[in-house]
């Protein structure tokens, strides 16, 4: 499948980020680049992702040690959520029978 | 519109030091941020209010107004003409952001004019607009086919295809729907939950269809044939003989279609509830009581 590429010193200049900032997170292994021609690139369907961990640095002051804290926890309750979506929609089988 | 108390909202002595509602707002933007509180509304909600708490106290000017005339902003004739000033001064520059004006409270607005759009403007990168959501109610019966509806959302109509199979809850995001990006960024986008209400006698679990047939005595015992009732009409079933009560049956593709795979539908599950006879005759028990001595 076709994936569309962003430069990634595109977004540095549209976010007014430091590149450093880009590459501390990629160095954490938050977010995955991709190389082509010593250029870095990111995927299209991962910017919002890098955009919320811009907006918790920025905004909050999370350091990218909290950030990756974050994300973790953010992952769990979503798929707790999900979870208990599943249950609930299991439970309604048994309900009023 | 109500007196807001942004002392209060983020817990700080009118005396506060510039330092101290600083800390103040910081500490709780960390706890109801939206990026840390997905999908909660009450969150949001705190958030915008300690968003407009900070930006009224943290700003010297903003605060002594407050200060000044807070409790009596309906009254005051200085308020008033400031009012007027400030209206003429923030026109240009309020709403430049992708923050909506809603996100303000009338009383800031009545206030402040607006929001002082320099405090960020300024130096803040381009951030990707606010994030939308909105609730779709469906019946059940309208998402087993794939079918085109438009919505209104925010004055602007969105012409929408549902595919057959989505699920209660689930949510699907459209690109670019949302609010305006802030200082240049891109657009937010709408993410839409769908509430689907069942009124059918059937129950459902994915792309599985649950439901229960009565079976009197005699089809259960002897075997026969009964009608049944599927999502798409009825079907003939053959019952074999000594059929027991609970007894299962898989319909294969008689369930509910699987999302986004056209053509293919999930299995329909039925129960059959065997009903014994009521108000039997005198001859009827008597032959049942010759069937008890048989066994």
């Amino acid at each position: 499948m076709e994936k569309n590429l962003i430069p990634i010193e595109t977004l540095c200049t549209h976010y007014e980020i430091e590149f450093s900032f880009i590459n501390s997170l990629y160095q954490t292994g938050l977010i995955e680049l991709t190389f082509i021609e010593e250029m870095h690139f990111i995927e299209e369907e991962h910017v919002a992702d890098l955009e919320k961990m811009i907006r918790l640095h920025s905004e909050l002051n999370i350091n990218i040690e909290g950030i990756d804290v974050v994300f973790n926890l953010l992952e769990k309750e979503k798929q707790l959520k999900d979870q208990i979506i599943d249950l609930k929609k299991k439970l309604k089988l048994y309900e009023n029978e | 519109m109500a007196f807001i108390d942004y002392y209060k909202v983020l817990g700080v002595p009118k005396n506060a030091t510039a330092k101290e509602i600083k800390s103040a707002y910081r500490k709780l933007a960390r706890k109801y941020h939206p990026d840390v509180n997905p999908d909660n509304k009450d969150a949001e909600i705190k958030f915008k209010e300690i968003n407009e708490a900070n930006e009224v106290l943290s700003d010297p000017e903003n605060r002594k107004k407050y200060d000044k005339y807070g409790k009596d902003w309906k009254h005051g004739e200085e308020f008033e003409k400031a009012q007027k000033q400030r209206q003429s001064q923030y026109q240009s520059q309020s709403r430049k952001g992708g923050y909506s004006g809603a996100e303000y409270s009338d009383f800031f607005e009545s206030m402040f004019g607006g929001r002082k759009s320099s405090t960020r403007s300024g130096h803040y990168p381009k951030f990707k607009g606010q994030d939308y959501h909105a609730e779709l109610n469906l019946d059940l019966k309208d998402v087993y086919k794939t079918h085109k509806q438009v919505l209104t959302v925010n004055d602007s109509k969105i012409r929408l295809t549902i595919p057959a199979g989505v699920e209660d809850e689930q949510v699907i995001k459209i690109k670019g729907k949302g609010g305006e990006g802030l200082n240049g960024g891109p657009s937010g986008d709408l993410y839409i939950k769908f509430n689907i209400v069942n009124r059918t006698k059937f129950k459902r679990h994915g792309s599985t269809l649950y439901s229960n047939v009565n079976l009197n005595l005699y089809t259960a015992i002897l075997g026969g044939e009964v009608m049944v009732d599927t999502f798409e009409g009825k079907v003939k079933l053959k019952i074999k003989p000594e059929t027991q009560n609970e007894t299962k049956v898989r319909l294969k593709g008689k369930g509910f279609p699987v999302y986004k795979s056209e053509g293919k539908f999930g299995d329909l599950i039925i129960t059959y509830h065997i009903k014994n006879p009521t108000n039997l005759s005198e001859k009827e028990k008597e032959l049942f009581r010759e069937l008890q001595k048989i066994r």
